[in-house]
């Protein structure tokens, strides 16, 4: 700076030079941080103290949660029973489809479990289905969503396809493949006393989509009875078709569970509980399972212990990680900023 | 313009004797050639600009456009300029598919951000056009005198010029368009064309008119000027020109002599009439310039073989998701009845796997585009532009004298800044500022001048360093060239080997002298013992040149117009020393001579004769008569060629002569000798007899007739002295190519410029120096004519290029330095196919190389053969249109913009005002570019594995359908808001180390040319590291959301929630990761790279208040169902570790490890060791450059192992020699 200055005051100043310093000036460019590139900086350096501290923070901070989520896993009860193969009657084991898809023959099947621990209330009662993808492109995209909401917009079945209309041609409310294909197999509980247990049905959708997504005022139109090798019957105001809310939530993957109602009863151990189910949705068609749960949560959710080991193990990693950081550093430590690491020290040949 | 109005009335073709001489009129008009035919079919009806405004002589006008588009052009040709990206034009065919029943998104999703990147870049386009389109605007609103009728003349823009418009340049003005001669302020019609410009030549050529025109010197009298001149057509050629000028019912051909070019610039003429020939684009200059061609960086090229790479990846996995989805058609969905596998269209239709599968593999291809991120382009650009507006910005780069900036006219290249290899500069202008000091002399046999070139004063305050050999040693090596700009006020400066060196108070300065010595000023001169030769020494500086004094009305001293600088810097030694040169006549000069105090007398010198300077004679002389009547022929020349014609008497001085030039050679200084001889007037006579009748021979001999005449009096000369020029070089030269010889660049001069000059600029920039042995090229002087010639040349040139190589490679010592110094025209056999190669190879194993006398076609090529021979990015750097062919040819072209031509700046991908900024530009903002743009390029694909990958994950899920987990306008918002703001800041803030620390170590520079961040070992770890956080992000996030309930409300994870939790770890899991690339934080990387943390969760917040037709799925996703939800937490905290932490522990392990020489700097910094100790911090300064065998240092280093050679063998001699500290 101090040799610019030193040259501008030596510069001639005969002639132009008033209106060439103008220019000169009003070229220059304006000094500021920003661009000069000197903003203050935080330069973070990771130095092996911060290295071990940041891998034992980790660890502490991972361990404690994994203990807990896997704590918390190991209290929930969760009772599965698989069905779908139990309940065909012993001589149509050859023939499942053909089974499931004669009206003629009942389908109702009673299957006994036994509580494992004690189960307080509420204890959620599930569906799960395997092998089932509802993931699939062409399911997920079958839908209207406006058709729903809006009674006046029964006729919007656009993106329904293959199940817009009915056969003469009248729109379908709610159309599409996945209103079509509702899960209707109905399970009803008793304890062993033979004291019917309710399931409660209701505040088992998202509220959201209850008061938004499912007009009140919307009603199954032309939608399929319900034959022969599933999909549900639909009958009061879709809003109040909580089974059918849940349902239109396709999940992620080919497995998944779907919640079908609360029980809101405390179970003890060893308690057996009778349901009777109606055996209604095929598939066997595409070999899925069916299973019921039953199962109680806690703050995380279902039993799932693979987070908590996950955490222990992330945890765990981190812990020995910033061992073996600590260890080299007190074995071979290298003193941060050590000249003698620069390229040029270390193949003197170079040079 | 009063001046040009005074007819200056010297007949110059008179006085000049070889270049100015006009060969009979009855030549001119003698056989015309006929131009008739194709490629003669110009006519030009002078002062007739009104035929020329119709068919068939309209011609383009004046208007010059650069640009690549206009308001027509711009729309359709920008987007074919964009779709020519094979990226681009694969989003574009997305985009058009995800119109049809095929697509996995909606299209908005596709459109939109390719819209968006297409729409940003078409607008940078436009911006960057818009300069170019003010720049030429600038040029064609330049204004010129033009006949406007009626005798008189206006001003007009050069943009409406026409052909056959007379225009009247004045003196210092460029040439609007290529003229035809008429006539100058001079009778004879002469003038001086500076082409700097065209050629990149320093000294002035001269043009002459015919004579016919000679008369048309006045404004009135083109009141009634016709003339019709027919001429060849345009093109590019400089040198050539055919046509004839029918005037006055005779016709007159025409020669080169009598066309102006336009960008060339008169000088030393008042003004000049001519009449235009060519215009606007027809222009020699403009037909001579090529569109710059486009030129990509290195790094670029290789993201688009990344982008190859990943194209292929992607259409692997997408043929695999096809022929998996065909399989799970065929086998699996006859079976789903609940997707109705009767009632499909082709898409499903599993009677038809085939068709399904073909009209997946377009799905696939569109789902997992985001493997090619499409923002990758656009954001590229973007940081470029920044970039490009930081170097635009930097203040450290703006030249206060020029008051020009730094310009990155091209952001493409800011990153192939970091990767240069080797550098290619002109010599004038770039260089050296083309201003001539005169500094020393010696005078029969005695040195005098004081003062010392900067060379010099360098070298000497470093050897004072050495000697000291203090702790602080080597930060005064440092600050040497800190407070080397700061030549102000005198310091002095005493080291222990005597040499004392002043430094001169810059306000007192004179243009051209730098000389100072007691003994000669101030007219003490008298006193000396030589004072004979000392008054013959002035009286030839002053007597024997062609400069024309001009009274500087302020001053009342005289200024001088001479043909070269050097010229001009005698003229002012000898009026500075009492010899000034005052008036010119036809046949005489006056020099009012000043002994002491006394006033001045003026003597005139008659000039008989006048043998004028040129490359081949390499000398001057004149033949003067004094007042006593006494001839004396005075020289000046070359030394070689004066010492060689020295006559046996005249040798006296020789000896001390010779050790003084080579002194003055060493420390960069132009010599040249002079000389004197008395001739009697009988020997005058006979010879000027001869003379004449060389001079007046017509015919092909009568050059080598006038040389050979001229060589018979230029002899038995006696030495006067000799003089020492310091061709001023740029401020601060030495310094930056010491610290970029440093840096490990290599650096070439090419200049259009006489071998001598060339080396002693090579001195002078520490390019060459004593004891570096030269390698000189040039061809044998053969008068072979024929073929036999150029195959005996061809021969001859392999020999010294094989021998040279033969020498290099047989060299032992470690430290011996080749320089090679090769002339333009062995050049031409050089560059030819079969020895190209060799001379690569041996110009490589030199330390410098020097081209001289090289054409602009010649710079280009040897451009050429260094980027194409060793595959290394190369940099040209120039001032003139000379160096535009180079300039487009390198890798980077830079232009310095301190001149006054533009073609250079016009072509160059950036240009700096000074030669100095160069090492900022390289060193700082190339270093910090490539590390930007390697990282963030690197980081851009990791993302995009890990976003992409996700999805295929999933894919496989679904029965490969095609189905996205994601919504789509997290898809969409993924590159464009969510995760491009950090990876920009990345890519614009990043720094490593701080400027000054670029600059203090520039060894840290190799890091961009051995290419360590971007090298494919980094890039494939980067995407393996994509790679496993897709694993880790997916598996992680299904298994644990899996089946069961995932809060306390018993609701299971469906898709929506999938996705957004998936992605919420993704968003957290790069963007932790760009956190940890990072080592710069301020308060922009800070509020992206959280705040795009922040926009995601905003964003979820707000996308689930719009209505549920919209938003779908994730209506109040994030408010109702995952944030209350701790799994929903959780999650993204498990996974944005577990993603992170073997990035975390790789890099900690190479810090502790392997540290890279910026890490290792980043931690003295961060422990502020640097101010703890500074001596090591000053050592490791000093260490950190590459070795060297060029630049200042390394001389330095070559003089003190020289100077301990030495000591050592003395010591030797005296005692036992005991261990002695060696230098490195």
């Amino acid at each position: 700076m101090k040799n610019d200055t030193g040259i501008s005051a030596a510069r001639p100043s005969a002639g132009s030079g008033d209106g060439n310093a103008a220019r000169r000036n009003s070229n220059r460019p304006k000094y500021s941080r920003f661009t000069q590139q000197e903003l203050p900086a935080c330069k973070p350096i990771l130095t092996p103290q911060w290295v071990i501290s940041v891998f034992t923070l980790i660890g502490v901070i991972f361990i404690p949660i994994g203990v807990v989520a896997l704590l918390a896993s190991n209290d929930v009860v969760e009772i599965v029973d698989r069905y779908e193969i139990a309940c065909v009657p012993p001589n149509m084991t050859h023939d499942k489809i053909g089974y499931i898809q004669n009206p003629s023959i009942s389908k109702t099947c009673t299957r006994k479990l036994k509580v494992p621990k004690d189960m307080d209330k509420p204890i959620y009662v599930y569906y799960q289905l395997d092998n089932f993808y509802q993931n699939h492109r062409r399911y997920v995209k079958s839908r209207n969503d406006q058709q729903l909401r809006d009674a006046s917009k029964a006729n919007e079945t656009s993106g329904c396809d293959p199940e817009k209309t009915t056969a003469d041609g009248m729109p379908i409310v709610p159309c599409g493949l996945i209103a079509w294909s509702l899960f209707n197999d109905t399970y009803s509980f008793n304890r062993g006393n033979g004291e019917a247990m309710i399931v409660n049905k209701k505040d088992i959708s998202w509220k959201s989509d209850r008061d938004h997504k499912f007009g009140s005022d919307v009603y199954p139109k032309n939608f399929q009875n319900g034959a022969l090798i599933g999909g549900g019957k639909l009958d009061p105001k879709l809003s109040e078709q909580e089974d059918l809310i849940v349902w239109m939530r396709t999940a992620a993957l080919p497995t998944f569970r779907k919640l079908y109602g609360r029980i809101d009863v405390d179970l003890k151990e060893n308690d057996i509980i009778t349901v009777a189910l109606e055996n209604n949705y095929n598939t066997y068609s595409f070999g899925g399972k069916k299973k019921l749960v039953l199962s109680t949560t806690t703050w995380l959710g279902g039993r799932n212990s693979f987070l908590g080991i996950a955490y222990l193990s992330v945890g765990g990693l981190c812990f020995f990680l910033s061992t073996a950081f600590t260890v080299v550093s007190l074995v071979k430590p290298r003193t941060i900023g050590d000249p003698s690491y620069l390229s040029w020290n270390r193949n003197p040949a170079s040079q | 313009m009063a001046r040009g109005r005074i007819r200056e009335n010297l007949r110059w073709s008179k006085l000049y004797s070889f270049s100015c001489v006009r060969p009979s009129v009855q030549l001119d008009s003698g056989n015309p050639p006929s131009l008739q035919g194709p490629g003669y079919s110009r006519v030009v009806h002078c002062n007739q600009p009104r035929i020329h405004r119709k068919k068939p002589f309209r011609y383009p006008t004046n208007y010059i456009s650069t640009t690549k588009y206009n308001i027509i052009t711009f729309l359709p040709k920008a987007i074919f300029e964009q779709f020519r990206r094979v990226a681009n034009l694969y989003f574009l065919l997305a985009a058009a598919l995800s119109l049809t029943p095929v697509a996995p998104f909606s299209a908005i999703s596709m459109i939109a951000p390719l819209s968006f990147v297409v729409g940003l870049s078409m607008v940078k386009e436009a911006l960057e056009d818009w300069r170019r389109f003010i720049q030429d605007m600038k040029v064609n609103l330049r204004k010129v005198s033009v006949y406007k009728g009626g005798g008189k003349f206006d001003y007009k823009h050069w943009q409406n010029i026409r052909v056959g418009d007379i225009v009247k340049v004045e003196k210092d003005r460029f040439f609007p368009a290529d003229l035809l001669l008429l006539s100058s302020s001079y009778e004879d019609g002469i003038c001086y064309v500076e082409t700097m410009n065209l050629d990149g030549e320093t000294n002035l050529k001269v043009k002459r008119s015919l004579q016919v025109t000679l008369s048309l010197d006045d404004d009135e009298t083109f009141k009634d000027f016709t003339g019709t001149i027919r001429c060849e057509d345009p093109n590019p050629n400089l040198y050539t020109f055919v046509g004839n000028f029918e005037y006055g019912n005779q016709v007159y051909s025409l020669d080169p002599t009598q066309i102006l070019l336009r960008d060339s610039k008169l000088r030393n003429t008042a003004y000049i009439y001519g009449v235009v020939i060519f215009t606007g684009h027809d222009n020699k200059v403009m037909q001579n310039a090529t569109h710059s061609p486009s030129k990509r960086s290195r790094i670029e090229k290789k993201m688009d073989r990344i982008i190859y790479v990943l194209f292929s990846l992607l259409l692997v996995i997408s043929l695999i998701s096809s022929i998996g989805f065909a399989v799970m058609t065929k086998l699996g969905m006859p079976k789903w009845w609940y997707l109705q596998p009767n009632n499909t269209t082709n898409l499903y239709d599993p009677s038809k796997p085939a068709t399904a599968g073909i009209f997946h593999l377009i799905t696939a291809l569109i789902l997992y585009g985001y493997l090619i991120p499409i923002s990758l382009y656009v954001s590229i650009e973007l940081v470029k532009v920044l970039q490009a507006m930081f170097i635009n910005q930097d203040i450290q780069m703006f030249d206060e004298e020029s008051g020009n900036t730094a310009q990155a006219r091209t952001s493409n290249l800011n990153e192939e800044l970091g990767q240069v290899d080797t550098i290619l500069s002109d010599k004038t202008g770039t260089l050296t500022c083309n201003q001539m000091d005169f500094l020393k002399c010696s005078i029969g046999g005695v040195p005098y001048g004081v003062g010392s070139s900067e060379v010099e004063i360098a070298a000497a305050k470093k050897m004072a360093s050495e000697a000291s050999n203090a702790p602080e040693q080597q930060n005064i090596n440092q600050d040497l060239w800190e407070d080397q700009g700061n030549d102000f006020g005198s310091s002095e400066i005493q080291p222990d080997n005597g040499i004392s060196l002043k430094m001169w108070n810059k306000k007192s300065r004179i243009k051209g002298f730098n000389f100072e010595d007691d003994r000669l000023m101030n007219g003490n001169w008298t006193g000396e013992p030589n004072r004979d030769t000392i008054v013959l020494f002035f009286r030839i500086l002053a007597v024997c040149h062609t400069a024309i004094p001009e009274l500087n009305e302020e001053t009342g001293g005289f200024n001088y117009e001479a043909e070269s600088p050097d010229e001009g810097s005698f003229l002012v030694a000898a009026r500075e020393l009492g010899f000034e040169f005052c008036k010119r006549t036809q046949s005489s000069v006056f020099i009012r001579e000043k002994y002491t105090s006394e006033c001045p007398t003026e003597r005139e010198f008659k000039i008989l004769n006048l043998l004028e300077f040129n490359s081949k004679r390499k000398r001057m002389s004149v033949v003067v008569q004094d007042e006593s009547g006494q001839i004396n022929l005075f020289c000046k020349g070359a030394d070689s060629l004066i010492l060689e014609r020295l006559s046996k008497d005249g040798r006296l001085y020789e000896n001390d002569t010779l050790k003084h030039l080579n002194e003055y050679g060493e420390v960069g200084l132009r010599t040249l000798a002079l000389a004197y001889k008395t001739i009697g007037i009988s020997e005058y006579t006979s010879w000027n007899d001869e003379f004449i009748k060389a001079k007046t021979t017509v015919g092909p001999d009568r050059e080598t007739l006038l040389e050979e005449v001229a060589d018979m009096i230029e002899r038995d000369l006696i030495l006067v002295g000799a003089t020492a020029v310091e061709d001023k070089l740029q401020k601060g030269v030495p310094q930056c190519i010491d610290k970029l010889a440093q840096a490990g660049l290599k650096i070439w001069v090419l200049t259009g410029d006489k071998m001598e000059t060339a080396i002693n600029i090579g001195f002078a920039c520490s390019l060459l120096r004593q004891g570096m042995k030269q390698i000189c090229i040039s061809t044998m002087d053969t008068n072979l004519i024929g073929k036999d010639a150029k195959m005996a040349i061809t021969e001859n040139m392999l020999m010294q290029i094989t021998n040279a190589s033969l020498l290099v490679n047989l060299e032992k010592d470690p430290h011996a330095a080749f320089a090679l110094i090769i002339d333009g025209k062995a050049l031409t056999y050089a560059l030819e196919d079969g020895i190209k190669k060799k001379f690569l190879d041996l110009a490589v194993e030199c330390s410098s190389v020097i081209c001289c006398r090289v054409s602009p076609k010649q710079k280009a090529l040897v451009t050429r053969l260094v980027k194409e021979g060793t595959g290394k990015t190369t940099l040209a750097i120039g001032d003139g249109a000379n160096d535009v062919g180079m300039i487009q040819e390198a890798d980077i072209g830079v232009g310095i913009s301190g001149v006054e031509g533009m073609q250079a700046v016009m072509a160059s991908d950036f240009s700096i005002a000074q030669f100095r900024f160069l090492e900022r530009l390289l060193v700082v903002h190339g270093h910090w570019c490539y590390k930007r743009i390697a990282q963030m390029i690197c980081y851009f694909f990791y993302k995009n594995i890990v976003f992409g990958l996700t999805i295929l994950y999933f894919e496989a899920f679904t029965g490969f359908s095609g189905q996205s987990v994601y919504d789509d306008w997290y898809m969409l918002l993924f590159n464009v808001i969510l995760t491009s703001l950090p990876v920009i800041s990345l890519g614009v803030f990043e720094q490593d180390v701080s400027s000054e620390v670029c600059l203090q170590f520039p060894a840290l520079y190799q890091q961009g040319p051995k290419n360590l961040f971007f090298d494919w070992y980094r890039i494939f770890c980067w995407m393996g590291n994509g790679l496993y956080s897709s694993l880790a992000i997916f598996f992680l996030t299904i298994i644990v959301l899996d089946d069961q309930a995932f809060r306390a409300g018993g609701q299971t994870a469906d898709m929506a929630v999938v996705g957004t939790t998936m992605f919420t770890s993704i968003i957290w899991a790069v963007n932790i990761q760009i956190a940890l690339t990072m080592s710069h934080f301020t308060w922009i990387q800070h509020l992206f790279v959280w705040g795009s943390i922040a926009t995601w969760y905003i964003f979820l917040l707000g996308y689930g208040l719009s209505s549920p037709l919209f938003s779908q799925d994730e209506y109040c996703i994030l408010m109702e169902a995952l944030a209350p939800a701790p799994m929903y937490w959780i999650i993204s905290l498990l996974i944005a570790a577990a993603c992170n932490i073997p990035y975390l522990a790789h890099i900690s392990y190479q810090r502790t490890f392997h540290p890279m020489d910026h890490q290792v700097i980043q931690e003295i910094k961060y422990y502020r060791k640097d101010v703890e100790d500074q001596s090591m911090w000053n050592r490791e300064r000093s260490k950190a450059r590459q070795e060297t065998k060029i630049g200042f240092t390394a001389r330095v280093d070559a003089t003190i192992r020289q100077l301990k050679g030495k000591l050592q063998k003395k010591m030797s001699n005296i005692t036992v020699q005991t261990a002695h500290n060696m230098p490195t």
